[in-house]
């Protein structure tokens, strides 16, 4: 989606905006049911953007948003009020995302609340039901807590558990696991692997590719507002078929200080999203550019080398 | 001939708001030579940044500090103030967690590392001007930007001035904590490139501070790994990840993601680091140890040298 720069900042000429911040420009994803589907890229790409509008909390210039069969674009705050409640988010920073004057109990009765569900018991019961399944157990030793109380992963964990309680279908992740210690990553990503296998639908987004290689089933990689390659987590970490996905690729650090591969160090940064360059966005800084680069903007399709039938790859060589 | 730097046995107290003490650093030893590159990693509140500044001589006022920091074989933690100004920036650089965000927002990068220079007393005017033009190309920023100011310049290019400005009076030995930590990985994989050349053309020691393993594996030589105020395995960075001797070094790798290793098991450590406000019996592990046994619970191991520049804080490595 793109959001047009309202005209007093910009001083256009006309009545139209002649700048325009294209965010997310063409990108179309699904996600199933007890699926973990992983968007990569870095800063500025458009993934937290993509995430947000499927949350709809920014409103997409033009595309759809489908959940379930259903538009959700144009849709009104009271007929978008009970898709709210399927689709819940967690977000990256465990200190900031839980009201700390809320004692744990609170924070995860809050959504009930304000769905206007259930009664004081049913709630309760409620509570202890997404607190388990946040696996903080017994919910006895959380309940009265406040945040400043626990770590950082419990902390997540709550937050986990807030977004449970309402029983939601979708679970857009947002950096789940960044600021936490690396020891106690995994044990959050566990969480959410086993909540995707009992059949919650995930949309994470992540910088970190080592992440989404190891639980994602299908990633997309994504470059200034556009998905450049996408498909199964062995399609895309395994056979990456587009040049910024192989650059990308091989200068993530390996433990093994044995892994002496040579990165493809990229020059410079991704450019702002208000100049997107001619033809396929990343040409400037591609490795591999040809001359047709520069013109055409390359579609996602079938790469020639891809792996499974849903490998995709926006590049003219692939 | 002695080593750039060595700490030997490093304490570091820090006073409490509500009484009592938090002992920080416990007994931290390490040493440098001339451009090698010491990893020390470790979570949050293992004393790893402590240690850097205790280094430094930047330890705030609430703390107190014991052991010593050797510097061309003076003694600057003794010394205090008095014997560690000289050494700061001259010999001994930090690079500070965050650094390309505390930039003074109202002057030009060039001016920022023009001052440095000449607080110093390595040139003035001109000269300043010119060997600012010469560091900021040799960290990868086109000398003509030397003009802009800091909320011009990328993310990346400000760690780059960061860098630049730490490098402004030829110093031997760069502490950088948590350098790449707030970039995209490409921008890291860019600053690592960037302290990997300075290292092998300047002969510049490299200290690099952070809880991220394969970046340590990627661009030290050697590990020193932290937990609960104290080194537990110092080692090659191969022998860490291929031989670990020490349990904390062995999950801590365990639990990190690897694109070489998509289908593995990832682990987790439950529990938490102990409090460092009371005194602790024991391994400070044990609680979270895998290989655990009855000695661990009550006797606190040593970091005992295992030959071969190896050492390790653990009773699983006792003779039998």
């Amino acid at each position: 989606m793109r959001y047009p720069i309202p005209r007093g900042l910009v001083g256009t000429v006309g009545r139209r905006p002649s700048l325009a911040v294209h965010a997310v420009d063409g990108v179309t994803l699904s996600v199933a049911p007890g699926e973990l589907f992983a968007i990569v890229g870095e800063s500025g790409c458009g993934k937290t953007t993509t995430a947000q509008a499927v949350l709809r909390m920014v409103e997409p210039v033009s595309g759809s948003i489908r959940f379930e069969g259903r538009e959700l674009t144009g849709l009104g705050m009271r007929e978008l009020r009970p898709f709210r409640r399927r689709m819940q988010v967690v977000y990256q920073d465990p200190y900031e995302s839980l009201d700390p004057r809320l004692r744990v109990r609170d924070a995860v009765a809050e959504p009930l609340v304000i769905h206007g569900l259930g009664s004081k018991a049913e709630r309760e019961a409620r509570i202890r039901d997404a607190l388990a399944r946040a696996e903080l157990s017994p919910p006895e030793l959380f309940l009265d807590r406040y945040p400043h109380e626990l770590s950082g992963g419990q902390r997540q964990r709550v937050a986990i558990a807030a977004a449970l309680v309402l029983e939601p279908e979708l679970l857009v992740a947002d950096e789940p696991v960044s600021m936490l210690d690396v020891s106690v990553r995994a044990g959050v990503l566990r969480l959410l692997d086993g909540l995707r296998q009992s059949g919650l639908a995930i949309l994470m987004i992540t910088h970190d590719l080592s992440t989404a290689a190891r639980f994602a089933d299908r990633i997309a990689v994504m470059y200034l507002g556009r998905i450049v390659e996408e498909g199964t987590a062995d399609d895309v970490v395994g056979n990456p078929q587009h040049p910024y996905t192989r650059a990308l690729l091989s200068v993530v650090p390996r433990r093994d200080p044995r892994d002496r591969r040579r990165p493809e160090i990229l020059r410079g940064e991704t450019p702002d999203a208000i100049r997107i360059p001619s033809g396929c966005r990343f040409h400037p800084r591609c490795p591999v550019a040809i001359d047709v680069c520069p013109l055409e903007d390359p579609q996602l399709r079938r790469p020639r080398a891809g792996s499974s039938p849903q490998h995709r790859a926006a590049c003219v060589l692939a | 001939m002695s080593a750039l730097l060595e700490v030997q046995d490093l304490h570091v107290w820090f006073d409490l708001q509500e009484g009592g003490e938090l002992h920080a650093v416990q007994g931290v030893s390490l040493t440098l030579d001339a451009g090698e590159r010491l990893g020390l990693v470790g979570e949050s509140g293992c004393g790893k940044t402590t240690t850097a500044l205790a280094i430094m001589g930047l330890l705030p006022q609430t703390a107190s500090a014991a052991g010593r920091v050797l510097v061309d074989g003076e003694d600057i933690l003794e010394g205090g103030e008095a014997s560690a100004r000289p050494h700061r920036w001259v010999d001994l650089a930090i690079v500070f967690q965050g650094a390309m965000n505390a930039l003074n927002p109202v002057r030009t990068i060039g001016s920022q590392i023009v001052e440095a220079i000449e607080l110093h007393g390595r040139g003035r005017g001109g000269a300043a001007r010119a060997r600012t033009g010469e560091l900021l190309e040799s960290v990868g920023i086109p000398r003509g930007r030397a003009s802009r100011f800091p909320h011009e310049l990328s993310g990346g290019m400000r760690q780059r001035a960061a860098i630049a400005m730490a490098l402004a009076c030829d110093p031997k030995v760069l502490i950088a904590d948590e350098p790449t930590t707030a970039l995209d990985v490409m921008v890291q994989a860019q600053i690592l490139e960037l302290l990997d050349a300075l290292c092998r053309d300047f002969g510049l020691a490299l200290v690099l501070v952070t809880h991220d393993l394969p970046v340590v594996a990627q661009l030290c030589d050697r590990g020193a790994v932290m937990y609960a105020g104290e080194i537990v395995e110092r080692a090659s960075v191969d022998d860490l990840y291929h031989a670990p001797r020490h349990p904390y070094t062995r999950l801590l790798f365990a639990a990190t993601p690897d694109l070489g290793d998509t289908h593995g098991e990832i682990a987790s450590i439950p529990g938490a680091p102990p409090r460092l406000d009371r005194p602790l019996a024991g391994c400070p592990f044990f609680p979270r140890c895998d290989r655990a046994f009855e000695r661990c619970m009550s006797a606190r191991p040593l970091l005992r040298r295992l030959g071969d520049g190896r050492a390790a804080a653990c009773h699983l490595n006792d003779a039998a």
